[in-house]
Parts: C-alpha cells; sequence; structure tokens
C-alpha cells in the first residue's frame, strides 16, 4: 500500500454541529494517532488573563463530568498512552496515539475532556506551579528569551503573535477557575472543531465513533477572532538581553512575512529552503557554520499563518562571534535580495521539498498533522496531490519578488541574548 | 483491556549476512511507504576513547559529513536531498551511527555514501581545524542548559574507573588540544568493515540490496579489530554526591545508580521498575514517543502531585556495559531541593522494600508492549533498532524484548528493586540556582 502513488485518500464528513472529521485508514502499524483541535490558541488570550489558553491545555484533562483525575490517569497509563496539549497561536491541541484496540476508549476520552472538562481546584494549583516554573525556566534559556523577544519586536503592542504563549507570572499567578471556566464557555465549541484519526481503523468506522463522541454537541460559535494586520519594521533595531552566567549567546534576527494564503506562500517556502534549511542551514550555514565554525547551529524558518507569520534567522555563538554573525546574516540576505536564488538552488530546494513528502507522510502521526493543516488552512482534501504542482509552478522571478517583499537589513529586528556587552558593540549596521 | 499481541514491524523476517570482510549486514523488507532507511553503525563511541582524547568518536563523526576522495566536500550536500531524503548522524557512549532516509530509488547513493564514509574519509587539517570551534560551540551550547551541566557532573561523580564517566562530547582541554592525526587514526582504527553493521529497511527487495552491497563495500579490506576496554567499574562503596551553586532560575535534583546492562537478567525487569516509577518510555532512544504515560506513576505522584517538582523523568538504556538508571526531577519555584531528594527517596526505599504490586506490574508490561508498537513505527525507526542492538549486544536480545517484557516476574522485579536501588549505589546530584544579576535589556 504505497502513499505516494495515489495519494492520501482521507474521507471529510462535516457535522450537523459543525464540526470536522477527517479519516485516514492506513495498515503499516497496529496504532491510530487521534488529533483533535479547538479555535483556542494563546491568540485569543484576554489581556489581563495572558496564559489562559496555556493554562488551560494543562488542566483540561485533570477531570470531567464523568471521570475522576485518577481515572484518567489510570485509563491513559493502563493503555501505554500519553495525552499531548499544544497550544499554537489559534488552535490548541489534544492529541495521542494508541493502540488500535484501544481506540473506541481513547476517542470517547478525549471527547469528555473537551467537552465536559471540571477544572478541579487543587489540579489548577497544581499544574499553577508547573507552569510558573517553566515560565522560570524559560527565562534561563538564550534560545528562548531570544525567539520570544524577537517575536515581541516584530509584534508590538499587544499583536497577538507577539505575546508569550505560557503567559507571564502575574498574569499566570492570577488565573482563576472562573477565568478557565469562562474561556471553555467561549471558545470551546464543534464550530470550528476538527477530529482528525490516522491508523488501523477503518475510516467509515472512526467516522462513526467520532459522530457518537461529538455529534450531540451543542455550544455557541466562538466571536469571530481578527488579527491586525502585523506593519513591517520601519527601521533595523536591535535588543541585547544580558544573560552574563551563560556560555554561548543566541541571536534571533527577523522580519514578519506573509499569511499562508498569500499567493507568495510557496515562493518564500523556496527562498527560506534555499537561504537557511537546505543540508544543513542553506546558505547561512554553509557561511556561518561550514566556512566559518563559528556555530554549532544556522539556519531560517518560514511559518505562514491566518496572520503574517515571521521569517525568522537563528544562530548559536560564542559571545566574541556575535558580531561577526550578524554581518555574516547580513551578507546573506543582501546577497539573496540583490540575486535572487539561482536556477540550480531552485530546482533543488523544488526536489527536496516534494521529495520529501513521502517521507513525511510516512508514520500515522506525519499524516494526521499533514490533514490538520490542511484543514485548518482550507487547502483541499487533495493537497498532497496538487502542492508538488504548486511548487514546480514557481518561478525564479517570483522567488525574487517575494523576497524583496520581506527581506531588507535596513528593516531587521535583531535580539542577542546571552553573555554579550552590549554598551561597548554597537549592532555592526550593513554598509 | 485486550492484551492481544498485535504483529511488529519490528518482527518481520531479517535477513544477516556477514561479508567476507566481516561487515553485517541486515535487511527488512517493509513495503509500506516507498522509502528506504540505511544506517551505518560502528561499534566505537566515547567509552572507547583514551584520556587526552575525550570526544575524540563524536568529532570523527562530524568529519565524516565533510567530503571523502570521491566525493568532494561542496557535493557531499544534494546527494540525498535530490531524493527528498534526510540524513544525520550521532555518537553516544557505545556507538556512532550515520543515516540516511529517502525515496527508495536513493538506495544506490545511499551505499555509496556510506562505503565512501568507511574507506576514504579526506580529513583535511583546515576541515579538522574549522570544526574546532563548531564543537566547542556545541560544547557551550549544551553548557547553557543546566540539566546538562547536571547530568554531565553526575554521571562523571557516579563512575571512578569505568571511561563511561566522560561526556560523549568530550572535555573542553582535549578539544582545544586535539591533533588532526588523533582524529584521523581513531577513524582508521574504527572505520573498518568488521567493526560495523549496515543496516536496510524499507521497500526494497533483499536480494538486490545483497548485490548492491556488495558492490560497494566487497572490496573494502578488514582491519585488525581494535582493542576493546577492559576495566570494569569496581562496586560503589557509598553514596556520591555533587552539588552545583550556579546562576540560573530553577532548581534540579537527579539521582542516578549503576544498572544493569542490556544483556543482563535484570535488564528487563528494571525496565519494567522505571515504568512503575517514571512510566514506560520503550527502547528507543532515536523514536518521537519518549514522552511516557506517568499520571499513576509512584514517582510523579509523589513529587509532581504533591507539588514538589514541576517534572519527572527516568532514563534506563540498554547499553553495552553496566551503565546507569537515572531519575531526572525539575524542583518547583520555591521548594527546596531537600525537601525533594527526601521525597524521592522515601519512594524508591519502599519500592526497594516492598517491591511492586501484581497491579503495577500489569501496567507496566502494557504500557511497555504499547510502547514497543510506537515506536517502531517508521522504517527509520525500526533500522534504528535493528542496528542499536546489534551493536550493544545482539540482534536476538531486540526480537526477544517482546517475550522478555512478557515474562518478568514480581520477584525478578523486587530483586532488582533490592539489589540496585541501594544508598550505596547511588549518585545524588543537585543545581542549586543563585540569584542572576540580570543587567538591564539594552535597545
Amino acid at each position: 500500500m504505497s502513499t505516494l502513488v495515489q495519494g492520501l485518500a482521507p474521507i471529510r464528513v462535516p457535522l450537523d454541529n459543525g464540526a470536522v472529521v477527517l479519516a485516514q485508514q492506513t495498515a503499516t502499524h497496529p496504532a491510530v494517532t487521534i488529533l483533535v483541535a479547538v479555535r483556542a490558541g494563546s491568540a485569543h488570550d484576554p489581556a489581563p488573563t495572558l496564559g489562559v489558553s496555556h493554562f488551560l491545555s494543562k488542566v483540561i484533562d485533570r477531570g470531567t463530568e464523568h471521570r475522576s483525575g485518577d481515572a484518567i490517569a489510570e485509563a491513559l497509563d493502563g493503555r501505554g498512552v500519553t495525552l499531548n496539549s499544544s497550544v499554537g497561536r489559534h488552535l490548541l491541541t489534544l492529541g495521542c496515539t494508541c493502540l488500535a484496540e484501544d481506540f473506541d476508549d481513547m476517542l470517547a476520552l478525549v471527547a469528555d475532556v473537551v467537552r465536559q472538562p471540571t477544572f478541579p481546584e487543587p489540579e489548577i494549583e497544581t499544574r499553577r506551579g508547573e507552569i510558573i516554573t517553566a515560565i522560570r525556566q524559560d527565562e534561563d534559556s538564550p534560545a528562548t528569551m531570544a525567539v520570544e523577544a524577537l517575536m515581541g519586536l516584530l509584534y508590538p503592542d499587544g499583536h497577538p503573535y507577539g505575546r508569550r504563549t505560557k503567559g507571564v507570572p502575574g498574569t499566570v499567578e492570577s488565573i482563576t477557575r472562573a477565568d478557565l471556566v469562562a474561556f471553555h464557555r467561549a471558545q470551546f465549541s464543534p464550530a470550528g472543531l476538527m477530529i482528525v484519526m490516522v491508523g488501523d481503523v477503518p475510516a467509515g468506522r472512526a467516522i462513526a465513533a467520532a459522530e457518537r463522541a461529538f455529534g450531540d454537541w451543542r455550544a455557541p460559535s466562538p466571536a469571530p477572532l481578527t488579527i491586525p494586520p502585523a506593519a513591517r519594521a520601519a527601521h533595523r533595531q536591535r535588543l541585547v538581553i544580558p544573560m552574563m552566567n551563560k556560555a554561548q549567546a543566541d541571536v534571533a534576527y527577523g522580519f514578519t512575512a506573509v499569511t499562508r494564503g498569500d499567493p507568495d506562500y510557496h515562493a518564500l517556502t523556496l527562498m527560506n529552503n534555499v537561504l537557511g534549511q537546505y543540508g544543513l542551514g542553506g546558505r547561512l550555514g554553509d557561511s556561518i557554520r561550514e566556512r566559518q565554525g563559528m556555530a554549532y547551529y544556522a539556519f531560517s524558518s518560514f511559518d505562514g499563518n491566518v496572520g503574517e507569520g515571521p521569517l525568522v534567522i537563528r544562530a548559536g555563538v560564542a559571545p566574541e562571534n556575535v558580531d561577526r554573525t550578524i554581518v555574516s546574516i547580513d551578507e546573506e540576505v543582501r546577497t539573496i535580495l540583490s540575486g535572487g536564488v539561482t536556477p540550480a538552488e531552485l530546482t533543488d530546494a523544488k526536489r527536496y521539498l516534494i521529495g520529501s513528502m513521502p517521507r513525511n507522510l510516512e508514520t500515522n502521526s506525519g499524516i494526521a498533522s499533514f490533514l490538520h493543516t490542511a484543514e485548518f488552512f482550507g487547502l483541499g482534501l487533495d493537497y498532497d496531490l496538487r502542492l508538488p504542482l504548486l511548487l514546480e509552478a514557481v518561478t525564479l522571478d517570483e522567488v525574487h519578488a517575494a523576497t524583496r517583499r520581506i527581506l531588507d537589513p535596513d528593516r531587521a529586528s535583531i535580539v542577542i541574548a546571552g553573555p554579550y556587552d552590549a554598551a561597548s558593540r554597537p549592532d555592526p549596521a550593513p554598509a | 483491556m485486550a492484551t492481544q499481541v498485535p504483529a511488529l514491524p519490528s518482527l518481520l523476517p531479517v535477513r544477516q549476512v556477514q561479508l567476507d570482510n566481516g561487515l553485517t549486514v541486515l535487511i527488512q523488507e517493509m513495503h509500506t511507504a516507498p522509502l528506504a532507511s540505511l544506517w551505518c553503525w560502528y561499534k566505537v563511541g566515547s567509552k572507547d576513547e583514551r584520556p587526552g582524547l575525550t570526544g575524540v568518536s563524536h568529532w570523527v563523526e562530524h568529519m565524516n559529513f565533510k567530503g571523502t576522495i570521491n566525493i568532494p566536500r561542496d557535493q557531499m550536500k544534494g546527494i540525498i536531498e535530490q531524493f527528498g531524503g534526510s540524513w544525520n548522524g550521532y555518537t553516544w557512549i557505545d556507538q556512532t551511527t550515520y543515516l540516511e532516509t529517502a525515496t527508495r530509488d536513493a538506495l544506490d547513493r545511499m551505499l555509496f555514501i556510506e562505503a565512501e564514509r568507511m574507506a576514504s574519509g579526506l580529513f583535511t587539517p583546515d576541515d579538522c581545524e574549522s570544526e574546532r570551534t563548531v564543537i566547542l560551540a556545541e560544547l557551550h551550547g549544551g553548557d547553557n542548559d543546566p540539566e546538562q551541566l547536571l547530568d554531565t557532573e553526575v554521571t562523571a561523580a557516579a563512575f571512578k574507573a569505568h571511561p563511561y564517566r566522560h561526556p560523549t562530547i568530550g572535555w573542553q582541554s582535549d578539544l582545544e588540544t586535539m591533533t588532526r592525526d588523533d582524529l584521523y587514526g581513531h577513524y582508521r582504527q574504527f572505520y573498518v568493515p568488521n567493526n560495523a553493521t549496515l543496516v536496510v529497511v524499507g521497500d526494497v527487495d533483499t536480494e538486490d540490496v545483497l548485490r548492491r552491497v556488495g558492490a560497494h563495500f566487497g572490496k573494502i579490506p578488514a582491519g585488525n579489530v581494535p582493542p576493546r576496554i577492559r576495566t570494569v567499574e569496581p562496586p560503589q562503596l557509598g553514596e556520591h554526591r555533587v552539588a552545583i551553586e550556579k546562576e540560573g532560575t530553577a532548581a534540579y535534583l537527579k539521582l542516578a545508580y549503576h544498572a544493569p546492562e542490556a544483556v543482563h537478567a535484570d535488564f528487563f525487569p528494571m525496565l519494567a521498575l522505571d515504568a512503575v516509577l517514571t512510566g514506560a518510555k520503550g527502547v528507543n532512544l532515536w523514536s518521537s514517543f519518549r514522552n511516557p504515560p506517568q499520571r499513576s506513576a509512584r514517582l510523579y505522584r509523589a513529587l509532581v502531585d504533591r507539588r514538589l517538582a514541576s517534572a519527572v523523568f527516568g532514563a534506563l538504556l540498554p547499553t553495552e556495559h553496566p551503565f546507569l538508571y537515572t531519575v531526572a526531577v525539575t524542583a518547583n519555584d520555591g521548594v527546596p531541593l531537600e525537601a525533594v531528594e527526601e521525597a524521592a527517596v522515601d519512594v524508591l526505599d519502599d519500592v526497594r522494600a516492598n517491591g511492586i504490586t501484581p497491579g503495577e506490574l500489569e501496567r507496566a508490561k502494557h504500557q511497555l508492549r504499547a510502547r514497543l508498537v510506537f515506536e517502531s513505527d517508521s522504517g527509520t525507526n525500526v533500522a534504528h533498532q535493528l542496528g542499536y542492538f546489534q551493536t550493544i549486544g545482539d540482534l536476538d536480545l531486540y526480537h526477544r524484548s517482546w517475550d522478555s517484557i512478557a515474562a518478568v516476574t514480581l520477584d525478578a522485579v523486587a530483586r532488582a528493586a533490592s539489589s540496585r536501588l541501594e544508598a550505596s549505589n547511588r549518585t545524588v546530584g543537585w543545581f542549586k540556582p543563585s540569584p542572576t544579576p540580570r543587567a538591564p535589556e539594552v535597545l
């Protein structure tokens, strides 16, 4: 059974209450991956309770109307299942992989958790301590500090993409059970709910199980969320976060880019691959790691989202190499701006991204995550077949035009976190 | 809860062949995706390094991505990428390994790369020098993480004689002074076919793979089998303690007990014991399924549910020689490490005195078997397991793992707990944060 030849063949069924169910049967492995996503990501956090979506994700599975926290623990641990919760800007996703024989029980449990959590007070206090500790750990990590601060620079003035998903100690300390209940009531609804099931279970049976678990759920639709446009930075800006107890500095250098639906999305995906992905970090890795030996990692990443997501360049370097690294990043950005990518680079990047699809769709969890993304952004049931054509069609000129739209060293936002003495070293701004 | 045994891809037939030059070849056909995964394993890791040369295996691994006689350095990149493939490598205490996973039509290119890597590495002096700073950056990046720092200190304190004591990345002074000839000498000594295992898993035809392997590797001559280390760690006579006090924001506790090697009769009972204490992780360190089901685990209940800690993680991996069973704990903000240690040790003392319950053993077995299924979800993961077990012990150990878990008894767990969790077999590590005077952010 080859997924490459005929493509994925997911069954998609919208339920009467607005939920969308997607099922794909595979027979590679006697297990099933379940993902259930609601539109309750951190972008929905009210400012006074920043971090409430993340907090909720940690406590939602600690007790329901029908199951105590202990009963949930026994049900999961007895089957070897880890229930993972993750919070992005837009979605809160609960996911797990279970043996095929446990599929019905696990789907019913996840539905119960999503629909009828009770948020027991003692559990709230326990998770609060964990979250505060996790925030304190983040504050000691140059990599995390650099990236979070860069998001703040790129998305200022309370923009939902510039805020910390975990919240800040002040808001996490003050979040109450009433806040969690209110957030659940406001955001958890079958409208916009996605249920993705991939694995060794017939699609029809999986869909029937999802209908049983979620079909009778009625709840008001959440208020629509508007993401404000992300302004392009007016000038170059640099922020230094001194962490003098650390051995190495982290550099994060970035721009606001485009939405997932932007016509330039695929052109920028290819450009990003050439700039900071292909091989060991693309052109950036060649320069900073391979030729100059300055870093263990140097790469770029690009994230198209509902709003304009970021393009971020990252490197971890010795403090004495920070300035030279930023000069090198400026050089690579200038070079790709003026000359674009070469025909050979574009061919290589296309071949790589298209050729990597069977690998990315090899496992149940890989397929589930692909279907989840395709459904959220409305990319279509046959997106696995159309993506190669979309990438193939991108021209050199389109890549170059899209690059000029986004990259500009004179408007770069830069954060340095680590043992770096800012006072004596001004930004080596590009010539 | 059914106990029926599902068909594991890892239990499909494996063809094992040894070439005349001693290269072991393992092939498993898996026709579920149009992919092939190839791993080339060398029986050399940081335990095979002498003082002054710590970190040499890992540095050699880095050099083996920098071109060979027939693959110029700037052409190494792109060979696998044009088939949409990924490639990587890692070094640990017993092994160095390289992998490529790509569409099946890349198989011949993968074999070419690995044959070149085995016999024709360049190690140019300039490349060795430029990689020195990359390795030091990797070392310092690790030092940024207090948990990794504590792990290094605890491991060094746990072993007095066996070379498992030094970190795989090596000690800084060795990394600063090692020469190109040190690197090249290590490479020539250990990268011989009779010290390697080649694994191919995927949408391939076994006979075709064997022909191609013969063509690429058959002419590489066997070498002298490298000497193996003889040191056996003497029994620990009393508890070891190490306390780091350093600027930071969170406190960490690490407990390490000398543990059985993979082939020891106590290994699977210890794995079940770990499942009871911290939740089952399975035995694949390459897999993404390392986040255990642990809400009802004893140490989770005692530390996390009681708000002393935000996280607890136990680790027992199959190794060639006796290594460590470790329990790593992140203390909750404001909780003193004394209280965390006392609560953790109470749990360990209790299980040592009283063993585990029949219900706990059943749950542990079910967890471990589910994890064995989850962690074999791709050709890449299956190939990793075949090569890993062949390198640290033997393949049979892997193929028997399902039965070995089923055969674990309450008595075996109790015996393992009683003999291994003694205080005198333990190293206790603290990372105690001192306040970080944070300079203001500068715009």
